[in-house]
């Protein structure tokens, strides 16, 4: 029995020195899509039984004990429905639509540090990367709307391109701005550098940014918006265009762009977790984990459901407007004040 | 008449006939390219099966051409072949969110040719349900229009409050929506005390309950980015297209059948009529709210001076035999005008029943209103203008 123990303990070595890297891979792989399906699940459930509480209704509670197996049942009905692909729909582009709005996310997500040994990769462009791989998932709902050749989803594309179009410039100023505070676009040490009593997340790093929760507040609202989430939900608006951009997806063709909404929800709230609220590291300097991150993560994804539920959707032309004429100038502001306070307080 | 502008030539996006705005034209002075949006028959913002075919160019809306009939229901028709009677609880399913006020104008119409007096208490209760109709139409539509405006939320809070009336018309009339309470000549039975009771603890939580709707909506800035100065309404166009209501009232055009041509009890009571001159989706908006607080004033009044008595004039025939003529009777329904027309020839059953619907009017000017503006707005001011479809078909 212990020779049989020995032997296992001895392969498993001997596959680990083989294949390490890979291995290692694979299982993160694995990890982040499961965290992402279960999270989008999830995050269904807690959207719903949100929205229930903030309307004075219980929301979904028949299947399991709170409803908890709603998204199962969901997913298995999405599962169960026939994909109608329309007559004459460029077959390849509505299929491969659902496809690559998902894997962009999952490839973000490979870089987010989770806590100080949890990262699939820690690579010093990680934060590049994941700004890269933010505008794949635009493309793809593009796509997915220009293909449907349904009038509703073409009118939701262009909206979905010119609306991110506006917020990433403003978002790309902020994250900018974070960059030359910090030094580095590795995200891990972003967060070690945020060690400390709480006062040393760079949501109050008065002494070189003193807009720093201006900052934060224009990363959330580009947030919203390029996760195309309310009130800047122009593109899904539906009492204008029915469900937008996914007007003609059936079953799961529809649950993967509601997955990658959710999705891209939790890779925002984790950006913004790790850019502005410290990543992983605990408000008191003690205990840094993972469940500082998670906590920190979901607090900010409730927010995000409960703007949605509270607020009104907001004009197109307001929501450029908004862009345009206020976060860029005052992201750039804060930009040029930060790098000038660097400069004089070193 | 649809069909046959389809069958001759297709009309051109041409200025003669479409007089274009600039976001038609492109920078050469060329029209730009348009394309048909067909909004309907089935579509969230419609509420209900109407179609409205929009000629777009971008998301500006070139032309919106209203397509009304999906949901004709041949209700004049079926008056000229019941009798009075088996037509009163037609007059409900027309607007089905303000049925109240339409079987009072029914009924008004037929008491006025017979010259039937229903007693004091009738009219006072008339007017006390009318109102309380009134309302949970108004929170229907304030729900249904956030919703328009991507709310969810409002809707569901309104519908608590609507709630409360339905269970109290419940109680007094047996019916949630489609009620059929009025009678020529009175009224099917009593108020109960329950009632009566309830009706006031209604109006005490419903004045706070405005408070909440003015602080978490009408105050809110996306809102009011959304509404102010959009889709303004002329007093002159509600004119053109005969459009009532709080449309009309939302145009600085004080317009109320209940002070113009005072009918039941209403001219007992001391009310106000809400009108507000910006003509544009917020004056819409707010004409509503206004109206709630009215309403509940005049409930108020009716409660306390509520006379005792009978509920039923005495002798009104049981068959129902109008004489020779043309009679006329209008309520001011939650939508606007609401007129019924009754052309007897001295039978049992009418020669000819004319309704004439508030909504039909109100969304004829939307066409004209919504030239040029954007889709979502044009949406927005669709929203405003409180449409039923069943009442715009009939």
């Amino acid at each position: 029995m212990q020779n049989l123990s020995d032997h296992l303990a001895q392969g498993w070595h001997f596959v680990q020195s083989l294949w390490p890297e890979p291995l290692r891979l694979i299982l993160f792989v694995a990890g982040i899509v499961a965290f992402v399906g279960a999270n989008a699940a999830y995050l269904v459930w807690v959207e719903r039984k949100g929205a229930g509480r903030f309307q004075r209704r219980p929301g979904p509670n028949e299947v399991g004990p709170a409803g908890l197996l709603q998204p199962v049942v969901d997913g298995l009905k999405l599962m169960s429905k026939q994909l109608i692909v329309p007559a004459g729909v460029d077959r390849v582009l509505f299929r491969g639509a659902p496809l690559l709005v998902m894997a962009p996310v999952l490839m973000s997500l490979a870089v987010v540090p989770f806590s100080a040994s949890l990262a699939a990769r820690n690579i010093n462009v990680g934060l590049l990367m994941v700004f890269a791989f933010g505008s794949i998932n635009v493309m793809a709902v593009m796509l997915g709307g220009w293909a449907s050749r349904n009038k509703y989803a073409v009118i939701s594309s262009a909206r979905m391109v010119s609306q991110n179009v506006a917020y990433e410039i403003p978002m790309l100023l902020v994250v900018i701005t974070m960059v030359m505070l910090t030094g580095t676009m590795n995200l891990n040490e972003i967060v070690q550098q945020q060690a400390g009593w709480f006062w040393h997340w760079n949501l109050f790093d008065w002494k070189h940014n003193p807009l720093a929760p201006v900052t934060f507040l224009i990363f959330y609202i580009c947030m919203l918006a390029e996760t195309n989430r309310a009130p800047f939900d122009m593109a899904e608006a539906e009492s204008e265009l029915v469900a937008g951009a996914y007007t003609e997806y059936a079953g799961m063709g529809f649950g993967v762009f509601f997955m990658a909404e959710y999705a891209n929800i939790l890779l925002g709230c984790s950006l913004a977790t790790v850019l502005f609220l410290g990543g992983w590291q605990s408000p008191f300097g003690v205990l840094s984990g993972l469940v500082w991150f998670l906590a920190k993560m979901y607090f900010l994804i409730f927010t995000v459901v409960w703007i949605r539920w509270t607020f009104p959707r907001t004009q197109f032309y307001g929501l450029l407007n908004l862009s345009w004429k206020i976060l860029i100038p005052v992201s750039l502001f804060t930009l040029v004040l930060s790098s000038a306070l660097m400069k004089l307080l070193p | 008449m649809i069909v046959k502008e389809e069958l001759t030539t297709p009309p051109p996006a041409s200025e003669e006939r479409f007089p274009v705005g600039p976001a038609n034209v492109g920078a050469s002075g060329v029209p730009a390219e348009t394309f048909v949006l067909n909004l309907g028959p089935q579509h969230p913002a419609t509420h209900g099966v109407l179609r409205v075919k929009m000629t777009m160019d971008g998301e500006y809306i070139v032309r919106a051409e209203p397509v009304c009939g999906y949901i004709h229901r041949m209700q004049e028709k079926m008056g000229e072949n019941r009798t009075y009677a088996q037509y009163l609880p037609n007059t409900s399913r027309i607007d089905y969110l303000s049925a109240m006020t339409y079987t009072h104008a029914f009924v008004g119409a037929v008491e006025r040719a017979a010259k039937i007096q229903p007693p004091p208490r009738a009219e006072y209760i008339r007017v006390i349900t009318s109102e309380l109709n009134r309302i949970s139409s108004h929170l229907v539509w304030w729900g249904a229009f956030l919703l328009d405006l991507g709310g969810f939320t409002p809707l569901l809070y309104a519908f608590d409050d609507r709630e409360k009336i339905l269970d109290l018309l419940e109680s007094i009339t047996g019916a949630r929506l489609t009620y059929c309470y009025y009678r020529v000549g009175g009224l099917c039975n009593d108020v109960d005390d329950a009632f009566l009771k309830g009706t006031r603890e209604f109006v005490a939580q419903m004045r706070p309950r405005l408070k909440m709707y003015k602080a978490l909506v009408t105050d809110n800035i996306i809102l009011r980015k959304r509404l102010i100065d959009i889709g303004p309404i002329s007093a002159e166009l509600c004119r053109k297209y005969g459009a009532t209501g709080p449309v009309i009232r939302g145009s600085g055009v004080g317009y109320d059948v209940r002070k113009a041509e005072p009918y039941s009890a209403y001219p007992e009571f001391d009310f106000e009529i809400p009108t507000f001159k910006e003509g544009d989706s917020m004056a819409r908006y707010l004409v509503r709210m206004e109206e709630i607080v009215q309403s509940l004033r005049i409930i108020e009044q009716a409660l306390d001076k509520l006379p005792a008595g009978p509920v039923m004039a005495d002798k009104v025939p049981r068959v129902l035999k109008l004489p020779a003529g043309d009679y006329c009777y209008s309520v001011e329904a939650a939508r606007g005008r609401f007129m019924v027309r009754i052309v007897s020839d001295n039978r049992e059953i009418p020669y000819r029943v004319k309704l004439r619907t508030p909504c039909l009017s109100n969304l004829s000017l939307f066409e004209e209103a919504s030239k040029g503006m954007l889709l979502a707005d044009a949406l927005a001011v669709m929203g405003s203008l409180d449409l039923v479809i069943p009442d715009i078909d009939r």
